[in-house]
């Protein structure tokens, strides 16, 4: 096997930002042990209006699993509060899924033997035009990490042409240097999700073997590198269940606080993926993270920052994403295609990235959520 | 009570209740305002769809003064942009600055919205400014064109009721226009203290989107603000803080 690099090393063509948020995060999430908190703080958290440090670490604990009714009630008032009872609708868009990465969890890895296929610009527009008739004015454009098959110049073309289809066109594609992100801006989307996958730099290493997304500092600087780009809003997450999920959890938490210090116009999001299986390997599943230990850690996000964005992806069944868009959540995907090609009414050109759990079409979710007494709405930003 | 009118920019209105449209369900829209009497309703245009699903905009009864409002802008140049959008959709000429640049307590940014209300007024619009109470700025604003001032209450969705209270009463005692107070307001009395007080009108969203019974919750705001703007208009009482006006009092020896 040929030796691995150095994953703590920034590549020649990897810009570095002066900025302590990385370390301050992972500092943070080393002194953080979850054996330590007891009922009693989980109780002190719940009386404090505005919750502390201290708290989202006793809300992440497993003292804190007993209380779960409490936290959801609690939730459910401040997610009713900063959002009443708005949902926001969006699907994802894989535009390519040729990857560079090794990354031994997930279906798009460049050694996992599946169908590769990028749209060109043409088959981009019928994508798009397929979903614009769907009702829906938000979409989230993803690609496999290539920069040699999906240069900047693709992605960018690839939102202009999302622009004239919808109001909202957010991105989720390998991380990019400041500069790159203003001109992908400029073309027209400006809402960027990475998912940091774990803050465990030791972990990291071993699943990330091989390409640019090996590097941790560069990945775990994205989100600050977005917003000096321009970028209005930045997404978090930890894939749970790739390492210690209460301190991924955690560190997922404070970093997303640290860049809202920094820089407070940002608009925060999450998400909270739990590991799938993937083409060639159905064994691949959440491990120690259940339900119940979701539910604990979308809480806790939302108790700690009450006016974040929480996204529940299609990793999860429809019973649990219709309930969880009553207590915490607020958007929620629709539709969902995780192959190349897959929303028109051409053939599927490229294999998916995970197995998805609700296969539920637009109208289907939508009609879930008025059911319930939510209110679906398509879109919440005007690009000016 | 019967000709007390309220008057933003010319345009003369009966109630003193401006309804929040955000967070309840659209099909509610029609029943609050309704029972709430409200004539004008916000809209946030980052929400009014275009295309086939529901659309804000069909749910609002005709007779209503639509308020669209800027959110979304960060700075005063998206606020300028987006007031003209909504001009252009027809939305019609009033138009709620809000400039925000803090999403956590998405407090609203002075400087920023008095820049935008000095251009938006220069266009014509009907400029009612959201802002944090400030004496200096609410005078600035005033000077800018502004057709009514709308301070804080407390943060948006807060439900915390009139923090600001003190800094509101001076605007209304210094400021000839509208004081309308926005934001904060959590329930019913609260509403009615800020009416009696002297606000012109009162805007809330959150305390009737959070409330068990979306409808009946805004026609209990209606009667607060009623109730309250008819205690501003008799005049109130004075309030004697410790304990009753001495019986003897203290100037009884002065000579005639």
């Amino acid at each position: 096997m040929e030796q691995r690099t150095n994953h703590m090393e920034y590549l020649p063509d990897m810009e570095q930002i002066d900025s302590d948020i990385k370390d301050r995060v992972i500092a943070e999430m080393n002194a953080y042990d979850p054996a330590k908190y007891t009922a009693e703080d989980v109780k002190l958290a719940l009386e404090h209006e505005t919750k502390t440090e201290e708290d989202f670490k006793a809300l992440l604990s497993p003292a804190a699993l007993p209380f779960l009714e409490e936290i959801a009630q609690q939730a459910r008032l401040e997610t009713r509060k900063h959002f009443g009872n708005s949902i926001n609708m969006f699907t994802p868009l894989y535009i390519s899924n040729y990857c560079e990465n090794y990354c031994i969890y997930c279906g798009f890895n460049c050694h996992n033997k599946i169908h590769r296929a990028k749209l060109n610009y043409e088959e981009i527009e019928k994508e798009m035009q397929a979903i614009a008739k769907t009702g829906l004015q938000e979409v989230l454009l993803l690609t496999g990490e290539s920069k040699k098959m999906s240069d900047v110049e693709y992605i960018g073309e690839a939102c202009k042409i999302a622009r004239k289809y919808f109001k909202v066109v957010g991105l989720e594609v390998y991380p990019m240097n400041s500069d790159e992100y203003s001109y992908i801006q400029k073309c027209g989307a400006d809402y960027v999700t990475v998912f940091q996958e774990t803050y465990n730099s030791d972990k990291y290493e071993t699943l990330h073997l091989a390409g640019h997304k090996r590097v941790f500092p560069y990945r775990l600087e994205t989100q600050e590198r977005a917003l000096m780009g321009g970028m209005r809003g930045v997404g978090f997450a930890a894939l749970l269940g790739l390492s210690d999920f209460r301190k991924d959890a955690f560190a997922t938490g404070m970093h997303a606080y640290l860049i809202q210090r920094k820089y407070p116009h940002a608009e925060i999001a999450f998400s909270c993926p739990r590991l799938r299986p993937i083409i060639n390997n159905d064994k691949i599943n959440p491990k120690d993270v259940h339900e119940p230990q979701l539910l604990q850690v979308i809480c806790a996000y939302r108790l700690f920052m009450p006016f974040a964005s929480i996204t529940i992806s299609t990793r999860e069944c429809q019973r649990f994403r219709d309930n969880i868009v009553q207590i915490a959540a607020t958007k929620i995907s629709a539709g969902v295609d995780v192959g190349i090609g897959g929303h028109s009414d051409g053939e599927k050109k490229g294999d998916e990235q995970f197995e998805i759990s609700d296969s539920r079409n637009v109208k289907q979710v939508y009609d879930a959520l008025c059911k319930n007494g939510m209110q679906p709405v398509m879109s919440d930003y005007i690009y000016v | 009570m019967e000709n007390d009118k309220l008057i933003i920019g010319g345009h003369e209105f009966n109630s003193r209740f401006i309804l929040g449209s955000g967070k309840y369900s659209l099909d509610l829209i029609k029943a609050a305002v309704e029972n709430a009497g409200a004539e004008i309703i916000t809209l946030a245009l980052r929400r009014a769809a275009t295309g086939n699903v529901a659309n804000i905009l069909d749910y609002i009864p005709k007779n209503v003064t639509l308020l669209p409002n800027t959110s979304g802008a960060r700075n005063a140049d998206e606020a300028v942009r987006i007031a003209r959008l909504a001009r252009e959709v027809g939305c019609g000429d009033f138009i709620k600055i809000e400039v925000i640049r803090d999403s956590k307590y998405l407090l609203p940014d002075n400087y920023e919205t008095i820049k935008a209300t000095e251009i938006l007024a220069k266009e014509g619009f009907v400029v009612m400014p959201y802002m944090y109470p400030d004496l200096n700025v609410a005078r600035s604003l005033r000077d800018a064109g502004a057709a009514t001032i709308m301070p804080l209450g407390a943060p948006i969705g807060s439900n915390k009721g009139i923090c600001t209270k003190e800094f509101i009463k001076i605007l209304i005692d210094e400021i000839d226009l509208p004081i309308i107070v926005d934001a904060g307001i959590g329930k019913p009395s609260q509403a009615c203290e800020a009416m009696e007080m002297g606000a012109a009108a009162v805007m809330a969203n959150t305390a009737i989107a959070t409330a068990g019974d979306i409808v009946q919750m805004a026609e209990a705001f209606k009667k607060a603000i009623e109730a309250g703007r008819q205690a501003y208009l008799a005049g109130l009482g004075r309030v004697i803080e410790n304990g009753a006006s001495a019986s003897s009092p203290l100037t009884g020896f002065l000579e005639n």
